[in-house]
């Protein structure tokens, strides 16, 4: 009985080997996987301290087995035991030893929260900077020196500091990039700046971290790192693009998307910044963040975008265009492709 | 009145009007344990809606009211009312007074608690509950549609006034009503972390009360405080709600770390190892968890002066708690430790806690904190300080004085079963979680997609939820079987060390026939030593004064309840109505003179300061 209870103790420990069995995570979204300069940095953080802190559990949890396997009360052991009150020499000694543990903690992790501010004054003229707007239940991001807007797909180069001015448009988020290099909040009355450095090309996942209403859990983006040259090529194709139409279906798909949706949407520069910017909306992977990228989902969610995402601000449009209406519009916007790859 | 008039009341009435701090003790225990198992219900439902990807078995908004609703609910409605039971059942026999300072206003704060909780509850009746999380972060709680919210600024408005007046009450009694004798440094454990912690309460709630007031103000009255667009800033709001929120969670904690205190010495048959090391390293626990708020707050964008203060600041309490712990495990050493099941929980507690500590120290780093926060790791780690932590210790202390509050011995074999089975349930769903946040989870989402690896783990979790689940169901049983055919409870089952177990199980009403003398640290413990079956008496037998019962503090939260509920819908008059019903109450408290009444020495049992 004794020794069965002890089994359960090393549950927890089975349940780490279980978990390191699985893995850390999927690649493009672990901050356990870290993939750019910041959350190196970070991870680096969490390890040291995660480190210090086994070494610690460690020496508790044998002191902890000692007293349980050795100080039980035997059957038939009345003896009081000897009434201790204390032991000055113990007392400094755990309070002196965290406290040198916490200092050789606290140096790396104040010298590494400067490193990872942002120097306004030192940034480079001609670094790459992005504001983001955060909105109920998307993002918006701009790229003012390069004149170019996208939303949901954040595009940036390889290899160098990207520099984000953080905002919100209704609520407060939190613009997380797991993989790359953490989290910031989008506050309404200020606004932040942060820089993510990226090692290499590919695709990574963005999330909202911070509850901001029913869809929150819905507030997916992804960023799409290019090599300089590609990233480049990407934004002088953005800035040049009309959304042009292909055949004779999109053409008049964009007459229905000017009747119907430049109120909010913009395509270049024409049209409005209440919705997403869909300059590139037939590059993207996803419909609003979580679907699968086809004309059928594109399509439900025209019609009825409260049945994807709850709360979110776009109205209905099921009752308003008609099943071929829908078809062309379909049509026009997933053709809306920049990159071309 | 005479003592014999008193007995023959009506139960419900002698509930509603009581000013024993036993009985009001029960109370808060009681309406506790029904949050508990509420708040316990959400979580189920939380844990089945994430049990599968995409799942839908609650929909988007209703999660967000479960969420909320699962966090003020444990925070405020189950952890703070049972820690106040304890207060209230125990303290005044610990430090052997005949009742608490004030126990008019110790009614009053239970009613005015009970008054916010079901205020609070209200929404899942009335079209909507709370949706902004437990912290009610603006501007997402003053655009929130309908009146969700309201209830809950207003809800925790009413039950914060109860707590605050409850912390006061808890001052003075320690400061003003020891037993002669009982120096400060004789007090035990528990009185001086509820000491503590009714200081933190005494300057941590009214940052609240600021907090919700503003909100209120925005929502019901139209003014601007947290919209950017009009001027305001809601950062101001995350700062106020956190200077409250983090004294908050060492007001949970430290009377748990009270109550191990009480049970591991008894347990062990040894003294507090290093008891003065304890006290100051409680004290510093309560000072720092005013200097550390802005942890919560890393991602907000301070920068990385503010930043690195408020790091360092946190690491700093990792200190005095290290002391703590090392402190219970030297106890034991050398001790004789019997395995009872409110020592289970008090062992249980120490790894547990631990894990808990590690990833408060890992959070205390700003740089990893980026990733941390807002993530599965957060909620691991408070829920392992909480559960693991607070949790643990209601568990202990409920195991430890229900005898004494009841009368009745819990069965030991179904304490055991409840411990088990909750203990590998707690590990089984939170472990995980650590991992799910790394892995790039954030929290309060309902669902995730699947393909990014988060199933495993989400699985996992909700298994060990449902573990807890069954072991409350066990604990529920034990409580209901021990009721109706437990073993009675003697003066001292534990064979204890503090003062409340040299009474009766249940004591009387007046619970000390004469104030005993206290000759020392582990008062009743040195007298069972020294031969003495009870304590020695500090004064001669005599007729003792009683404090009247009283409906007013009922009719004050009935009053304040009615004008919330009318603000909310607008409907002024009736909530100037129910202010003036308040008013008129304390009005009639103002004018009132109440003399009690006194039980006459001959009718006090022959025996003496034991009471039986």
């Amino acid at each position: 009985m004794r020794r069965w209870k002890n089994v359960w103790r090393f549950l927890p420990l089975l349940a780490v080997m279980a978990l390191t069995l699985t893995g850390c995570g999927n690649e493009q979204l672990s901050a356990l996987l870290p993939q750019g300069e910041g959350a190196r940095m970070q991870f680096n953080l969490m390890m040291l301290s995660l480190y210090i802190m086994i070494g610690v559990f460690i020496v508790v949890a044998i002191i902890y087995t000692v007293v349980l396997l050795k100080f039980r009360r035997r059957k038939g052991d009345n003896e009081i035991p000897e009434q201790t009150e204390g032991n000055v020499t113990l007392e400094i000694l755990w309070t002196t030893i965290p406290i040198i543990l916490l200092l050789i903690l606290a140096v790396p992790t104040v010298m590494t929260t400067f490193a990872l501010d942002p120097d306004e004054e030192k940034i480079p003229k001609d670094a790459i900077r992005v504001n983001v707007t955060a909105h109920q239940y998307w993002w918006e991001f701009e790229y003012p020196d390069l004149e170019v807007k996208t939303s949901q797909d954040l595009y940036m180069p390889a290899g160098e500091k990207v520099y984000f001015n953080l905002k919100s448009k209704d609520v407060i988020h939190s613009f997380w990039v797991p993989a790359i290099g953490g989290k910031m909040d989008t506050n309404t009355a200020t606004e932040n700046l942060m820089w993510l450095k990226a090692d290499e090309a590919g695709t990574y996942f963005g999330k909202c971290a911070e509850l901001c209403g029913p869809s929150h859990a819905l507030m997916d983006f992804k960023v799409i790192v290019k090599d300089k040259k590609d990233f480049m090529a990407w934004a002088d194709k953005m800035k040049a693009a009309k959304g042009e139409p292909e055949g004779d279906l999109a053409a008049q798909g964009q007459e229905i998307f000017q009747a119907n949706c430049i109120g909010c949407h913009a395509i270049g520069n024409e049209g409005s910044n209440v919705g997403p910017n869909l300059t590139s909306f037939g590059d993207r992977t996803t419909i609003a963040g979580i679907l699968e990228h086809n004309e059928e989902n594109l399509k439900k969610w025209i019609k009825n975008p409260q049945d994807i995402k709850t709360g979110n601000n776009m109205p209905q449009f099921g009752k308003q265009l008609s099943d071929d209406e829908l078809d062309a519009l379909a049509e026009y916007l997933m053709g809306l492709k920049v990159d071309g790859e | 009145m005479s003592a014999h008039a008193q007995k023959k009341k009506n139960p419900i009435w002698d509930w509603l009007t009581t000013v024993d701090h036993k009985k009001i003790g029960i109370l808060y225990l009681a309406t506790g344990a029904f949050f508990f198992l509420l708040g316990g219900l959400e979580a189920i439902l939380i844990r089945i809606q994430l049990l599968y990807p995409e799942n839908n078995f609650v929909g988007a908004q209703t999660f967000n009211e479960l969420l909320t609703m699962h966090g003020t609910t444990m925070i405020f409605l189950a952890a703070m009312p049972l820690v106040f039971g304890f207060f209230n059942a125990i303290v005044p026999l610990q430090i052997g007074a005949r009742d608490v300072a004030f126990p008019f206003v110790n009614s009053l704060g239970y009613w005015l608690f009970t008054a916010g909780g079901i205020m609070l509850n209200l929404g899942w009746f009335l079209g909507g509950s709370p949706d902004a999380g437990w912290t009610g972060y603006a501007p997402l709680s003053t655009t929130s549609p309908g009146n969700g919210v309201d209830f809950y600024v207003l809800g925790l408005q009413i039950s914060g006034i109860g707590t605050l007046i409850g912390g006061i009450n808890f001052l003075v009694t320690i400061v003003n009503m020891r037993a002669p004798g009982m120096t400060f440094m004789r007090m035990p454990l528990f009185t001086w972390t509820t000491f503590i912690t009714s200081g933190l309460i005494l300057f941590a709630f009214p940052a609240l009360t600021i907090g919700l007031a503003l909100l209120m103000l925005d929502r019901l009255f139209g003014t601007q405080f947290f919209a950017a667009e009009a001027g305001g800033n809601p950062i101001i709001y995350e700062h106020l709600f956190w200077i409250f929120g983090h004294p908050e969670v060492y007001i949970l904690i430290l009377p748990a770390f009270g109550i191990f205190s009480e049970v591991i010495p008894v347990m062990a048959k040894k003294r507090l190892f290093g008891y003065s090391a304890m006290v100051f390293a409680t004290a510093l626990i309560g000072f720092l968890g005013f200097m550390v708020w802005v942890h919560h707050m890393f991602t907000v964008g301070l920068g990385p002066i503010a930043n690195s203060i408020f790091a360092v600041a946190t690491m700093l309490i990792a200190v005095p708690t290290g002391v703590k712990i090392f402190n219970w495990l030297f106890t034991m050493w050398g001790g004789k430790v019997v395995f009872t099941t409110a020592n289970l929980w008090a062992v249980g507690f120490i790894p547990s806690f631990v894990l808990g500590g590690m990833t408060g120290v890992m959070l205390s780093v700003p740089p990893a904190d980026y990733q941390y926060h807002d993530s599965y790791f957060v909620v691991a780690h408070f829920h392992y300080v909480i559960v693991g932590g607070v949790v643990f210790g209601l568990f202990a202390g409920m195991y430890y004085w229900w005898p004494k509050i009841f009368g009745r011995m819990l069965n030991e074999t179904l304490g055991k079963i409840h411990f088990w089975l909750f203990f590998i349930g707690f590990h089984l769903t939170f472990f995980p979680q650590h991992f799910l946040g790394l892995m790039g989870m954030p929290r309060r989402v309902y669902t995730y997609l699947s393909g990014q690896e988060l199933e495993t783990a989400n699985f996992v979790s909700s298994i060990g939820a449902f573990l807890m689940g069954v072991a409350t169901i066990v604990m529920l049983w034990n409580i209901i079987q021990t009721s109706v055919a437990g073993k009675k409870a003697s003066n001292d089952p534990w064979d204890a060390r503090t003062l409340e177990w040299a009474i009766s199980s249940p004591p009387p009403e007046y619970n000390f026939a004469q104030t005993p003398l206290v000759r020392g640290l582990d008062a009743f413990w040195l007298e069972k030593r020294a031969g003495n079956k009870t304590m020695t008496p500090a004064e001669p037998l005599d007729d003792i004064h009683m404090p009247d019962s009283s409906i007013l503090p009922f009719m004050m939260a009935v009053g304040l309840f009615i004008a919330a509920l009318s603000a909310i819908y607008s409907s002024w008059a009736i909530a100037i109505g129910g202010l003036v019903l308040t008013f008129a109450m304390m009005f009639l408290r103002s004018v009132i003179d109440y003399h009690g009444y006194h039980i006459h020495k001959e009718d006090l049992p022959s025996e003496g300061v034991d009471g039986k």
